[in-house]
């Protein structure tokens, strides 16, 4: 597989996004890293530039879709044939990295999924009702399962890059739930492939129940969003 | 009696509001035109109140305010859910500029020969 990108979102990650990029870099010395600085107050880009990946500073925090869609832009004018995108705060592991670029030989996205039977990931309450919920929905749409649709950890070939560099959605979820959808209506290829991730060094995810209806409630919005989106995404040019 | 004066005058105040707002450059044409057709309306009906006890007589509703306020909501709906419109397409538009120059940026850093920077 030539030419492989690994796109790392980062909003005020100056603590991890040094070492994530080191192992990283470790990992797959192939594969060229951009981090996407989304308008961070720290000293984030500057860390990543020191480190040797290409940061692309957008100038005012737009959230991991608009992030992410400019990675896409990024991969796509950059002639990338696969593309990884990997958190900046280190749940990720870079040695999953494989079995995602691995999947794309018939896949045009492979999701890292954190629900398999040797995982050490477990959510539970109505916050899980929710994923298995979104799960269920997108799964049907596939064809085939995503059993883990809010990861963060995934890959994509040409035709996501193409689709993703014009078409990503910047609304809450929209990095996640949204984009599947998208891709899904526009009959690309969605596999999956177990991941392990680690659980957050800083930050705990808030896990209350109105926290949990809330997200459910944006996730299902989101997901009759793009449902209900036409289907050619014409609009704006990326090339 | 001073129900009339007192529409009449909001409705001047806004006409006046709306060409000065134009004239200095703060409103483009395309609203301008759109406010100014309100107040207009509104001063009409507050200068000839007949007009439009005779429209909402010959539409059924027997208190004329009532179909005054009526088209007022409508028309102030219209008028929201179009600049919500507007602002998403903006905001779509902006988040799109901001990209770009994440990418020229980059682009500009790699082909300028490095500045010496003092602090940061």
């Amino acid at each position: 597989m030539a030419h492989l990108l690994i796109a790392i979102p980062a909003w005020n990650e100056e603590g991890s996004i040094a070492a994530v990029i080191e192992k990283v870099r470790l990992h797959r010395p192939d594969a060229d890293i951009v981090v996407v600085n989304d308008g961070s107050t720290d000293a984030t880009a500057a860390l990543a530039q020191q480190a040797g990946a290409t940061v692309l500073s957008l100038p005012f925090n737009v959230g991991v879709g608009g992030a992410m869609r400019t990675a896409f832009l990024y991969a796509h004018r950059m002639g990338y044939s696969a593309l990884v995108q990997v958190d900046a705060d280190g749940q990720h592991d870079p040695a999953d990295v494989d079995a995602l670029i691995g999947g794309l030989s018939d896949a045009d996205i492979v999701v890292g999924t954190r629900f398999h039977p040797t995982s050490m990931y477990f959510v539970g309450g109505p916050r899980r009702w929710a994923m298995v919920l979104l799960s269920k929905a997108l799964s049907r749409m596939n064809g085939s399962a995503i059993s883990d649709p809010t990861s963060g950890f995934r890959s994509a070939g040409p035709k996501a890059i193409r689709l993703f560099a014009v078409n990503y959605p910047a609304e809450y979820l929209g990095d996640t739930v949204g984009s599947l959808s998208i891709a899904i209506r526009n009959d690309l290829v969605i596999h999956e492939a177990p991941v392990t991730m680690y659980y957050r060094a800083i930050g705990r995810p808030s896990k209350n129940a109105l926290w949990s209806a809330l997200y459910l409630g944006r996730a299902s919005l989101a997901l009759m969003a793009t449902i209900l989106q036409r289907k050619a995404p014409t609009k704006g040019d990326a090339s | 009696m001073s129900a009339q004066i007192l529409s009449a005058l909001a409705a001047v105040i806004t006409i006046v509001l709306v060409f000065d707002m134009l004239r200095r450059g703060l409103l483009k044409e395309k609203y301008a035109v759109l406010w100014l057709f309100f107040a207009g309306a509104a001063l009409f009906f507050a200068i000839f109140p007949s007009v439009l006890s005779k429209i909402s007589s010959s539409l059924g509703v027997v208190n004329p305010a009532n179909l005054l306020f009526f088209f007022t909501i409508v028309l102030l709906v219209v008028v929201s859910v179009q600049l919500s419109y507007e602002l998403s397409r903006h905001e779509a538009r902006i988040r799109r500029l901001a990209e770009e120059i994440a990418l020229l940026e980059e682009r500009l850093r790699r082909m300028l020969p490095q500045e010496p920077h003092d602090g940061d």
